[in-house]
């Protein structure tokens, strides 16, 4: 341990030298390196570490507190399962950028002060788009970039937040805030982007299914749950967030149940399990908090394993879809195995990760008495368990046989499932060991008789719908269809409503500037159309042009100052 | 003894060396004349610095004769800053420039080249360390001539037209300017700035100042390129040989900037220049109109280096801005940005003029891939590009943020938000160059293509390496830069 020194730049600086290190030597290198910079964190001592002047402001870039510590250490899991599930990928872009990204995010879970937070920010952005790059198709390009100028943009709302908040107050340190002032209000819209709020959700339903199946794993661990955290750090206690968390439970399922692509499912799933955080966020008090902290500790284990699971699936059978797959179960019966454990822990199926975090946000909630969104979470875990736990393993390896037969997944990938899934289930059955590490003492016992009743009651009924919806046929039927999610607004019609405005304002610069604006940005392509070198550049006019320019800017000035 | 006469010697340097250039005929050698005398010049101006450096200024008195008679030079924190932008910068370029010309003309025109480079060069410093608004005029025919000459030499036979027009307007500006210096010399009756600024006040309500005013500012707007009096820029950078553009972007626009801010709060006077005359009225506008207008036009460019004249121009108008906010922080971005701009587009030009050393085209098709098959140009490249976003930890990031809090500090919190969007338009048109370095295939004929030698990587290097240096410690930017400011408006520290 080395006092001061912050794990991300282990992670970043030890990241960057990947490519550089040879074929077998690198399988090594990439799963040792997170592990000791997570060794570097556990043993750290809690504070304010390297502090540093950047001229009129003092920037806290390693701040290790019980919330931060959270986090920071489910991210260095996330980071080593990640990496070791890619194992045997040979392409060096993935650990790189992988190890990157996750030491971002943990830079930023660990920043004191806002700029920090901002830089590390951009950064998981920048990094983690190569994740989706790398599968190296033209819609993996293209959803790329869309999810890039979104994480930017997000990145850019909290630097225009940052610059408003230090103005008026002086300072930049990331403490609570409140939405009253406009400073407030532009970072919550920031994080509220990177939390995928709803309306502002739809980039991780569009890039997330597009990434490489190790992609997506890493992907779905860090860039939401970082800004759970934010929120957390930032927001708890704000009402507001209760009831956008709701509606982030609520809203998804729908779109879950019908969607066919399995892993835009669980993006969706994501979406609301995101809700449950959200709203303990909202809430606010150390049980809620707690239970944020856990839920996201939990959360990202049981959602890696599934996308771990649909990531073999994915590179075995080589789709996704819903209507193409089934009858896996022969094939890849580890990886089934896998993913029934991952579906029983989103479920909160008791003796699973998911029961221990997710029963303290229920309480917290019914313990505040807010009785419609109990009502509303009580019914989202009831679609979890439908669109997560059933309807992900049933179809894809059991449903009608599709007849794929093929190879079980590559021991990398199953050694990384094997020791996700036995977290799952070793917190499920042992959450003393998780609770120890959460910001606030715990005095919270999940298995009362009257939890695991009520939970396990939810649960059949809705496997019982399932069932009976399967046995009537009348379960929406898995269809190879696109579903209009609210991005439909700016991937289409905004595209169509501004062409007419982007041609007319093109249109009137070039009428305003005439000749002078041929010059600028026409002239390359009608220069090398003219013959010769010099036929389209009829100098006499366009100095004449720039001299009236100038005569009529000097009688504007001459008017207005003699006048 | 030395170091009392360094004001004559930092600018004598260049210009002694530039005849001697001219008479050597090697090429090679007269590139070892001209690095010695920059890098001389270099020390020189830090040695300045470090003797105005809290604020101190220095007055030289050329040939003994006393101002307002005798010539003055006059140096404070924000002439010394300024000739260590020239000096360093111009260096910097030259090194390369060696190998760089090599693909451009044959050797024996080498050394005119070299010599026309250092007459440019030591103008430049003229003009920023001069006392006297006669000389200043001077200076700047005599770095417009040279710089003509050094447009012209472009391989292109479109720098001739380019130069041809650069000349028409760089004339008209600095007619404009002689005739403002002849109005106010008809008023006062002395040509010393220091002397014009304890006398122009008595004059406020005179017409021939206030005319004089009229064409200072419209011939001065023209030199920086203050939108729209910018259309000579682009075209001018874009023909202009390649590191030449390095050069040229790098110190004719600041310096002009330096003589505005030098005129306009100095010898005309705070009071005058924007309680009277409501210059800031006009300025503002205008400014914020081409930080948009021109980064928009940068955004659709195919051509690199016109993309980074555009560029240029957007630049510039946060500079303009800055300055007409008339606050300590504005002013503070506008000089900060003036030196960190300068860094970041020296750099820029100069490792797009290594890659079209290597590639024979600026043009965006042609960049194709070159992040793989010049790694180390390209990464230098995307470090500057970085900055000139305003990424934090790089130079560009500390301007920004001065100006950012300078327009919040008026309230102005829509210009604010523009900013922003003109720094998204930045990231726009840089992600651009970068997505084409890095994602695109390389064309088949550019296979054999392999990084710049050292000569050109270095100076690459440097000007990278000083971005993220000047990013984190701001002592001798934005802390001089404050200084300065405050000594502008008038504010005791």
């Amino acid at each position: 341990m080395i006092e001061g020194l912050n794990p991300a730049l282990i992670l970043i600086v030890g990241a960057l030298l990947v490519p550089l290190i040879p074929q077998p030597a690198r399988r090594v290198y990439v799963v040792v390196l997170p592990l000791l910079s997570m060794l570097q964190l556990v043993l750290h001592p809690f504070g304010t570490f390297a502090e540093v002047a950047l001229f009129n402001m003092t920037l806290e870039t390693f701040r290790l507190d019980g919330l931060s510590f959270v986090f920071g250490l489910i991210f260095h899991i996330a980071a080593v399962l990640g990496v070791i599930y890619a194992i045997h990928d040979d392409d060096p872009i993935h650990p790189t950028a992988g190890l990157i990204y996750a030491g971002a995010a943990i830079g930023a879970a660990f920043a004191g002060d806002l700029l920090t937070l901002f830089v590390y920010w951009e950064l998981t952005a920048a990094s983690s788009v190569f994740l989706i790059w790398a599968r190296r198709t033209e819609t993996a390009f293209n959803a790329g970039m869309r999810y890039l100028i979104i994480q930017v943009g997000s990145g850019v709302i909290l630097l225009a937040g940052l610059i408003v908040y230090f103005s008026d107050t002086g300072s930049i340190a990331f403490n609570e805030m409140n939405l009253e002032t406009t400073a407030g209000k532009l970072i919550f819209l920031a994080f509220g982007i990177k939390c995928a709020f709803p309306f502002l959700h739809n980039w991780l339903q569009d890039t997330y299914p597009e990434a490489t199946a190790s992609g997506t794993v890493l992907l779905s661990a860090f860039t939401t749950k970082l800004a759970v955290y934010a929120l957390a750090r930032g927001y708890a206690g704000t009402e507001i967030l209760i009831w956008i968390g709701a509606v982030m439970t609520a809203f998804p399922i729908f779109y879950a149940v019908i969607e066919n692509d399995l892993r835009r499912v669980l993006a969706y799933s994501l979406n609301n399990q995101l809700g449950f955080m959200v709203v303990a966020v909202g809430i606010g008090t150390p049980l809620a908090l707690n239970g944020a902290a856990a839920h996201a500790f939990c959360h990202i284990l049981y959602k890696a394993l599934l996308f771990m699971s649909m990531g073999a699936v994915l590179l075995r059978a080589g789709t996704c879809k819903g209507s193409e797959l089934g009858g896996l179960y022969k094939s890849m019966p580890f990886t089934t195995v896998c993913c029934i454990i991952g579906a029983a822990s989103i479920s909160a199926f008791p003796l699973f990760s998911g029961f221990v975090s997710k029963s303290m946000i229920i309480s917290a909630v019914a313990g505040e008495h807010l009785t419609l969104v109990w009502l509303m979470l009580i019914f989202a875990s009831a679609g979890v368990f439908h669109h997560s736990g059933i309807k992900i393993p049933y179809f894809a390896f059991f449903a009608h046989d599709s007849g794929i037969r093929c190879e079980e997944a590559p021991l990398s990938m199953r050694v990384a499932m094997g020791i996700t899934a036995a977290l799952c289930i070793g917190i499920g059955v042992f959450p003393g060991a998780l609770y120890a590490i959460l910001p606030y003492p715990v005095d919270y016992v999940p298995y009362t008789a009257a939890h695991v009743i009520t939970q396990l009651q939810l649960l059949m009924y809705s496997a019982l719908a399932f069932t009976v919806m399967m046995l009537w046929k009348i379960y929406p039927p898995e269809l190879k269809s696109v579903n209009l999610d609210t991005d439909w607004f700016y991937r289409k019609a905004a595209v169509k409503a501004l062409t007419p405005v982007a041609a007319l304002t093109s249109g009137a610069t070039g009428t305003l500037f005439g000749q002078l604006n041929r010059i600028s940005t026409g002239a390359i392509s009608s220069l090398n159309k003219a013959a010769g070198p010099q036929a389209r550049l009829s100098r006499p006019i366009e100095s004449t042009n720039m001299v009236a320019l100038v005569v009529g800017a000097l009688l504007i000035f001459l008017a207005l100052y003699l006048i | 003894m030395i170091s009392a006469q360094l004001p004559a010697i930092v600018l004598l340097l260049t210009l002694l060396s530039a005849p001697v250039c001219s008479m050597i005929r090697n090429g090679d050698n007269a590139w070892k004349v001209a690095m010695f005398a920059v890098w001389l010049s270099v020390a020189a101006a830090i040695a300045l610095m470090a003797q105005v450096w809290g604020g101190n200024t220095i007055s030289y008195h050329m040939g003994g004769w006393a101002p307002p008679w005798g010539i003055e030079v006059r140096i404070d924190e924000l002439s010394a800053l300024v000739v260590i932008l020239i000096t360093l910068f111009g260096a910097l370029v030259i090194s390369a420039l060696r190998e760089s010309l090599r693909t451009v003309m044959r050797s024996h025109r080498h050394s005119l080249y070299y010599a026309t480079f250092l007459l440019c060069m030591s103008s430049l410093i003229g003009i920023t360390i001069t006392g006297d608004a006669f000389n200043v005029f001077v200076f700047l025919e005599i770095s417009s001539l040279s710089t003509y000459a050094l447009i012209a030499r472009g391989r292109d036979r479109r720098a001739l037209i380019a130069a041809f027009r650069y000349l028409i307007m760089g004339t008209i500006g600095a007619t404009f300017i002689l005739i403002a210096i002849g109005f106010m010399y008809m008023v006062t009756g002395t040509l010393n700035m220091a002397d014009l600024a304890v006398r122009l006040p008595e004059h406020t309500d005179n017409r021939v100042i206030q005319a004089s005013f009229a064409f200072f500012t419209v011939g001065i707007a023209l030199k920086v390129a203050v939108f729209p009096l910018h259309y000579w820029l682009p075209s001018a950078y874009t023909y202009a040989p390649k590191a030449t553009t390095a050069f040229l972007a790098a110190t004719a626009t600041k310096v002009s900037l330096y003589v505005m801010i030098r005129f306009v709060f100095d010898v005309y006077g705070v009071e005058f220049s924007f309680t009277q005359m409501k210059l800031d009225v006009l300025l503002i506008p205008m400014s914020i109109a081409g930080i948009l207008i021109a980064s928009l036009t940068a955004m659709f460019q195919s051509d690199v280096k016109r993309l980074l004249a555009w560029s240029s121009v957007a630049q510039l108008s946060y500079m303009v801005l800055g300055m007409a906010l008339l606050n300590v922080n504005g002013l503070t971005a506008s000089v900060t940005h003036m030196f960190n701009h300068a860094m970041m587009k020296a750099g820029l030009f100069l490792a797009l003029a290594a890659m079209i050393y290597r590639v024979g085209s600026s043009h965006l098709r042609d960049l194709a891939g070159i992040g793989r098959s010049m790694p180390m140009t390209t990464a230098a490249f995307v470090i500057l590009g970085a900055g000139l976003v305003g990424v934090p930890l790089t130079a560009g990031f500390v301007s920004k943020w001065y100006l950012i809090s300078a327009v919040l500090d008026k309230g102005w919190v829509w210009v604010a938000a523009l900013l922003i969007v003109s720094s998204l338009m930045a990231l726009v048109y840089v992600g651009k160059i970068v997505d084409v370095a890095y994602f695109k295939t390389a064309p088949a004929e550019h296979n054999a293509v392999k990084d710049v030698p050292v000569s050109i990587l270095v100076p690459c290097w440097a000007f990278a390496l000083l971005t993220i240096y000047f990013g984190l410690d701001t002592r001798a930017t934005a802390g001089v830069a404050d200084r300065v400011a405050q000594a502008l408006l008038g504010i005791a520290s």
